[in-house]
Formats: C-alpha cells, structure tokens, sequence
C-alpha cells in the first residue's frame, strides 16, 4: 500500500463575484511510498499548498481521486494517522505550550495518560521544554514552528505532511528540521514536505515532485532530475601559460597566477591533465561542477 | 469526548479575551443603576430593579452571544487555526457544534454571574426572590442560544462585520415579528401579504420568549407557554444548526 496516492487531481477555485474560474492545479498523479521522504518543490503560486490542502482535507478535489494510507480523504478517519504542520502555522495564542498540545492531543482522542507522556517526548525532540508553560503568544517564529511539527507528530502518525517547514527559520533551525525528517524516516515513518528551499531537498530527500503552473514536470530520485549528469569539469592549475593550453583546443582563462581550464567530460579531462603536466605544470584541483536542483528548476519553470 | 475538546477549548478562548469582562462590567453597572432609578420612584421601586435586571440580562447577553458567536468561526478561518483542526480525524459538524457548545457554556457563565448579581440586589431590598423570575430567566437563555445559532450560521459564510449587521438585524425583525404578521394581514396587497408571511415563518418569533413584562407585574405564565416555547426555540436551533452544517460541509478553505 502507497502511503498516498493521488489519480488525476485536479482542483478549480472560482474567484471573486464574477466566479472567474482558475484551474489550480491541473491533472496531477504520482505516488509516495512508505518510509520515504518525498519532496515537493515548485514556485509560489504552483499548487503546492492546494494540493497538500486536499490531502488533509481542507478542500475537496473537483476530480480525480486521492487516497492516504488506503482511505479517500474525504472521510474524517483517514486523518486518525496523520501529521500535518500548515505553513506559517497560526495557532490559540491563549494556550499555553502543554495546553496546547494536550488539546490537539484530545482531538485524536488519545487518552491523558498517553498524551502525557507523549507531549513530554515530543518537547524534548522539538526543544520546547523550557518554553511549555508560556503561552504561545509570546513565541517567536521558531518556536511556533518547532511547537507547530510537535503538534503535527502528538499523535505517533505513519504519515507526516509538512508544508514549508524550513520557511523563515535560520540556518540552526532549518537544521534541526531536517535532523527531525531524518529521525522520522528512520522510525519507518513517510514524511511529504513542501519548500522552495532546494538546498535543504536536495539534502534529505529520496524522490522528489516539481510541480508548475498546477501541472507536474518531473517525479522521481533525485540523480534522475539531472539527465546530464555532471555539467562541465574545472580544472585549476598553476606554473602553466594560457596560450599553449588554448593552441591544444582547451577553454582556459588566466586567473591572476594560475589557469583555470573548463572541459565538458572525463575524457577531455584526461587529456587537458596530460597537457598541464607535459607543461610541467601543477594540478591544484580538479572539480566537476554538478548540475543542481536549482539548475533544473530554472530551466523547467521558464 | 472530542466535541468536549473543542467546547472547552472555545470556552477557554472566550473566557481569556478580554470584551467579555468589560461587557460583564457594563452589564453590572447598568443593574446598580437600576437603584439610583428605583429611588426616584414611590412603591414601585422592586418593579423598576427587576425590569432593568431582566432587560439587562437580556440586552447584554445577546451583546456577548453576537459579539463572540460572530467571531467564532470567523476567526478560526482567519487565523489559519482551522488548518490544524479541520486536519485532524475531526468531521466537520463536531468542530462546529462543538465550538456552539463552548459558546453556550461561556454564556450560562455569563448569564450566571448577573443572575447572582440581580438576586443580591432584588434580596437586598428585601422582597426575597420571586421564582418566577428564573422563567423568564429561563426563556432569556433560550433566546440566546437561538442568537448564537443565527450568529454561527452567518459567520460560516460571511464577515464578522456583515454578520454581527444580519444577526443584530434579526434579533430586533425577531421581536417585532408579530407586528409584521399583522402588517401583512391588513394590506390588500398579495405580493406584500405572501412576503411578510414568509419572512413571518422564516425568521424566529422572538417574543416567545419575551415574559419579563409579566414575570416583573406578577402576572401568571402557563407552563404550557413556557413549553410551546421552548419546543419552537429548540426546533428553530436544531434547523439553523443544520443549515450552517450543509453549507460548512462544502466550504473550501484557501
């Protein structure tokens, strides 16, 4: 069983008092599997949100047919195994910390001696511990996202569904957020999140889904995103001239004492060592210039 | 037990804003104004303390029913909270009939106070309590979990601003319903007399609940009245709970 799979999703939103019609997400299908962490990326404005939006069940697809841990997600109970952290969550500034999570707790039904100990567990993994008797209204950003994914975790879900967890956090936070996908990951658990931070999924995901304008481009691992492989190959040398590399067929420049030489592939690599060492020349590094995520997500949403 | 959860939750929030005590406050005010006015009258003193106790229980608790009930759901969509409900195993009609629940709550709480502010005042003139007054206090309730009902209807589809506008607009059609049932009797017009009769079916008969005048003159009430009323405000709250029901179901929430 896939722990969601969505047939042909599309969603129509109408607008304003003329009920202008704007497709927001067009025919959309692909699968995650259990114990993966599946990545969601796209620009503002793809359909991210809303499709996340349909998998917990805030709104309804106008077609096709979504299912999370085999029920359709119009039913209230598919939720009962869920975790969802919306994105820039807002939650009853009133609570406290433990308030809070009790009650969320209680919407599960889970019964207090259960809930006890699993808010405890659950501050210490996010770091809240301190913070747990102050109410929510004085947190910063941070904190309410750290308490936001521990309310998305109160219930031990098999799922997890985060929409922007890393947004507005600093390198520490978005750090720690990763460690926590990771951790879940290996209690067996799935975890889909959202980010137009692409450092962070290129990081820890295991497939990936580019989403634009409401319509899918890319699904799958994330080496299948780059076709190409690697881009080019720079080659930094020292003691060498330009001029003899260049006559050779090279592409080298002068950079102020050493030479940098860029070749398309391995072999050419080879043969521009040779030639830098035939010129009693020194190899100060060799680095092949991988093409990134980001690379593929310009490209893709032009 | 989760309908609870979210009662309490609701209640919580009421009880933690602080609109709700400075209400209460004014409502208590206006009560012991009510002795100064009561001074200026000979003989008739008790009556004037129980006329504005009553009035001001009744004014002031439907301040607070549309103050908070028209809020309710509103703000949950405005702040975003409703994401992190609605997302849970939580079908729609017990997130709303549990938010109706906590607002019931908080207004017993609420009428509770100035009912235990009125019997000090009526027992410190000592005329004792008449218990015909908790009838009327009775009826007071009813009506105002109606209100809240209306409140929650139009909060689960418009603005607070709009929806505080059509729920103050029906508690006052609702008290002069019957005069609008008599208008449309007497004109000859067919269009004008299917209209108020519709509007008169359609919108509730709040002077049902309306016994002060004669709870206050001692004139008797039948309990077969009480209970015609309070069948009618029951079927009235479980119809407009309903509505707000089929209509919450299909809501999107951007």
């Amino acid at each position: 069983m896939s722990a969601i799979q969505i047939e042909n999703f599309s969603k129509e939103f109408h607008l304003g008092f003329r009920m202008r019609r704007i497709l927001a997400v067009k025919d959309l299908s692909f699968t995650v599997e259990e114990g993966e962490i599946f990545g969601f990326i796209g620009p503002n404005g793809a359909g991210k949100t809303t499709t996340l939006k349909a998998l917990v069940g805030l709104i309804s697809p106008t077609r096709g047919k979504i299912t999370i841990l085999g029920r359709d997600v119009r039913e209230a109970r598919s939720r009962q195994h869920l975790g969802f952290l919306p994105e820039e969550p807002y939650f009853y500034r009133y609570l406290k910390g433990r308030e809070f999570l009790h009650f969320y707790g209680q919407l599960f039904g889970l019964p207090l001696s259960f809930r006890c100990r699993r808010i405890d567990e659950m501050l210490e993994l996010v770091g809240m511990k301190e913070a747990a008797d102050l109410p929510l209204r004085k947190y910063s950003k941070g904190m309410l996202q750290r308490i936001g994914l521990a309310q998305a975790l109160i219930n031990d879900p098999i799922l997890v569904i985060l929409d922007e967890p890393m947004s507005g956090l600093d390198p520490v936070g978005r750090s720690q957020i990763r460690q926590i996908i990771l951790h879940l990951k290996e209690q067996g658990k799935t975890v889909l999140f959202s980010s137009h931070i692409l450092a962070d999924v290129e990081m820890i995901c295991d497939r990936v889904a580019l989403i634009v304008r409401g319509e899918l481009r890319q699904v799958g691992a994330l080496n299948s995103f780059y076709p190409g492989g690697t881009r080019e190959i720079e080659i930094v040398a020292a003691r060498v001239s330009v001029d003899p590399l260049r006559r050779a067929g090279f592409d080298a420049v002068d950079l102020d004492g050493s030479v940098l030489v860029r070749v398309k592939d391995e072999e050419a690599r080879d043969r521009a060592i040779s030639e830098i060492l035939a010129q009693k020349g020194q190899i100060l590094s060799v680095i092949p210039q991988r093409e990134s995520l980001e690379d593929v997500f310009a490209r893709e949403i032009r | 037990m989760k309908i609870i959860a979210i009662a309490v939750n609701t209640f919580r929030e009421a009880v933690r804003d602080k609109i709700l005590y400075s209400l209460l406050f004014f409502a208590l005010v206006m009560m012991g104004l009510s002795v100064i006015l009561g001074n200026l009258t000979i003989g008739e003193q008790i009556k004037i303390i129980e006329d504005f106790g009553l009035g001001t229980i009744s004014l002031f608790g439907v301040l607070i029913a549309i103050f908070v009930g028209v809020g309710l759901v509103y703000k949950e969509i405005e702040r975003r909270t409703i994401y992190t409900i609605l997302s849970k195993p939580i079908p729609r009609w017990i997130f709303l009939l549990g938010k109706y629940g906590g607002l019931l709550l908080t207004l017993f709480v609420e009428v509770f106070v100035m009912v235990v502010f009125f019997s000090l005042l009526v027992f410190f003139y000592g005329v004792g309590f008449d218990f015909a007054l908790l009838k009327a206090i009775g009826l007071i309730y009813l009506e105002l979990a109606l209100i809240t009902a209306v409140a929650l209807f139009f909060s689960a589809f418009t603005t607070p601003t709009l929806s505080g506008f059509f729920t103050l607009g029906i508690f006052a059609i609702g008290h002069l319903s019957t005069d609008l049932k008599v208008f449309g009797e007497g004109t000859k017009d067919p269009f004008l007399s299917g209209l108020t009769s519709f509007l008169y079916y359609l919108l509730p008969n709040l002077e049902n609940f309306n016994i002060k005048g004669q709870v206050v003159h001692q004139i008797p009430v039948s309990w077969e009245f009480i209970g015609w009323s309070t069948l009618y405000g029951l079927l009235y709250i479980a119809g407009t709970l309903l509505l707000t029901v089929l209509i919450f179901q299909k809501r999107d929430f951007r």
